[in-house]
């Protein structure tokens, strides 16, 4: 291409100089050209998809409603393995369906989201909090259950649209339960009643 | 294979005769003095210019390079046998750290590989996802590299702070799509994680519409400017033979003169729908490796304007996908793609358990680097700084 042998020595560096002045004038002439914003003082508005780190969802009672029924899976999955997690027992040592203990190590999770993705009960959800600095490196690090309990109105100002489809989806689901259970009741008193002649 | 295009007939040369040309005669010059002792140098691992943790020990000459030993595993986090001891699904965030400019391509790479082994299909419109996600990753890539490059040849950053700044808006598109900037997790098998936001179409073709300009305005920037070519012109020889025999793949391959792109020999996913070409190098420097990238750069472009324009419909996933109990039956599989750097693989033996019995990665960026002494020899230590940055490597690939 004829345009681009060169003439002059220097013609190029030029041409490239003339592009880094445009460049360096044109923020002063157009907003939009302006790319960062100062951070502490204003920040990016958040996005609806952001992730950070889990957190346990409850409805009512910030323990005896978390909807975590310690099934363990997402502790299975965690790739590197930051849940830990001991199911509840009642006197008699049965094991009963909610966490003892729900501890997340957050200096070891990398909010992946896998939890959130493989948890059947949408009881674990992320965060988007991300100003999280502390001074000490182990403790505060380490959430238990009740830093991780967090209501449903919370996870709903988070994440709107994705926490209205798990509320909805989740009185689907009980809906077709009741259902479910009152068929069978009807169905087994109707069985007990034509066995009992 | 269609059309290529050839970068050749394009190139810019330095009048003979000037400051510049005097430098290039200068290096082309054989030897250094004879008597002058051997000089063994470290570079790095903590050495700017060496884009991570990574070590050269060079032998100079005075200023010639005459051995050039790279020495790699500071970075070695032990992925491949930690993926061999967890489900499928739990190996997909750490392909995000692979490649960490590069998460979608690893994200694709890796399930295209679990894919073949389970039998899924992913769905049109996540082909189609996919090979969106794909080509803005191929250009933030390419864009940093140039930036990356030029800033070791000295232009102190500005042209890497023009390439940030257009990647940075190809993040919040990502941000947007999957919660994170890098390290997406976007991929599953089968398909994606979640559905395109509304909007989005719309503001990645803005994205698209907008970007030729600022590869206008990158290349006006640099590819006639005197020192670069000066630096770059001739430097880093890698012929023809060489890159085939040490298995180079991606703009390297290319820049050489060797038509070979995965996205046209394999054909995966749904890129045999799109037309686009392959650009060609000659001489195999590094001013053709620099120069690939911006033809690479238009051509991902025509193929966003396509799918971004075909962008069907519908589900995300395959049905038949499931996330827990995930057991894909025993079998040996290779799936590869055309990532940024080069050819990326993950060849899996499954043996019908939740996670594989062997999990292993190709890795473009440490085949790549095998040819750097070959390309070094003969050059100044200056030089052998630039062409480590045309080879295009991130030590999360090589060490991994």
């Amino acid at each position: 291409m004829e345009k681009l042998s060169l003439r002059m020595v220097g013609a190029g560096l030029i041409r490239g100089l003339v592009e880094t002045a445009r460049n360096f004038t044109g923020s002063y002439c157009d907003p939009a050209r302006l790319t960062t914003v100062q951070y502490p003082e204003e920040s990016l508005p958040p996005v609806e998809s952001a992730r950070t780190f889990p957190f346990l969802v409850f409805d009512g009672d910030s323990q005896s409603g978390l909807r975590c029924v310690a099934c363990k899976i997402c502790e299975k999955e965690c790739p590197p393995q930051c849940i830990y997690i001991v199911s509840e027992r009642d006197e008699k040592g049965k094991v009963l369906k909610r966490p003892k203990v729900f501890d997340i190590d957050i200096s070891v999770c990398m909010g992946c989201q896998i939890c959130v993705e493989v948890c059947p009960f949408d009881a674990i959800r992320m965060d988007v909090k991300f100003e999280l600095s502390v001074f000490d490196r182990f403790k505060p690090l380490l959430l238990h259950k009740e830093d991780l309990a967090k209501s449903n109105e919370y996870y709903h100002s988070i994440h709107p649209l994705e926490a209205r489809e798990t509320d909805l989806r989740l009185a689907a689901a009980r809906a077709k339960q009741q259902s479910k259970t009152e068929g069978t009741k009807s169905s087994s008193s109707a069985s007990s009643t034509t066995k009992a002649p | 294979m269609n059309a290529e295009v050839n970068i050749t007939s394009t190139r810019p040369q330095l009048p003979p005769g000037t400051v510049m040309s005097y430098h290039l005669q200068r290096q082309s010059a054989a030897g250094g003095d004879a008597e002058s002792d051997l000089l063994e140098i470290s570079m790095g691992p903590h050495h700017p210019s060496t884009h991570g943790v990574f070590r050269m020990d060079v032998v100079l000459d005075g200023e010639r390079v005459v051995r050039l030993k790279p020495v790699f595993g500071y970075l070695h986090r032990n992925h491949e046998k930690l993926a061999e001891g967890m489900t499928y699904l739990s190996s997909m965030p750490f392909t995000d750290r692979l490649d960490y400019f590069c998460s979608m391509t690893n994200n694709w790479a890796y399930a295209l590989a679990v894919e073949r082994l389970a039998g899924l299909r992913p769905t049109e419109r996540a082909e189609y996802i996919r090979v969106i996600v794909a080509e803005l990753t191929r250009l933030l890539n390419h864009a940093c590299l140039i930036g990356f490059l030029t800033h070791d040849m000295g232009t102190m950053g500005t042209p890497l702070m023009y390439a940030f700044r257009e990647r940075e808006k190809i993040l919040d598109l990502f941000e947007e799509l999957s919660g994170a900037r890098m390290m997406c997790n976007y991929m599953r098998f089968g398909g994606v994680r979640v559905d395109l936001t509304p909007g989005w179409v719309a503001k990645a073709q803005k994205l698209v519409a907008e970007f030729p300009r600022f590869l206008d305005e990158f290349e006006k920037l640099l590819t006639t400017n005197e020192i670069l070519l000066a630096r770059s012109q001739g430097v880093g020889i890698l012929p023809r033979t060489l890159a085939v025999n040490a298995s180079v793949t991606g703009p390297m391959l290319r820049a050489s003169g060797v038509n070979y792109d995965v996205r046209k020999v394999d054909r995966y996913g749904i890129y045999d729908r799109f037309d686009f070409r392959v650009p060609l190098g000659d001489h195999g420097d590094v001013y053709d490796r620099l120069m690939i990238r911006f033809l690479e750069m238009r051509e991902s472009l025509k193929i966003l304007h396509q799918a971004l324009r075909d962008l069907p419909g519908g589900p995300v996933m395959d049905p038949k996908a499931k996330l827990r109990s995930f057991r894909p039956r025993p079998g040996e599989v290779y799936g590869r793609i055309e990532a940024p750097k080069g050819e990326l693989g993950f060849y899996l033996i499954g043996d019908g358990s939740p996670n594989p019995y062997r999990y292993r990665v190709r890795p473009p960026s440490l085949v790549n680097l095998t040819v750097l002494e070959d390309m070094c020899l003969g050059h100044t230590v200056a030089d052998v700084v630039i062409i480590l940055g045309s080879v295009d490597i991130v030590l999360g690939e090589v060490d991994r």
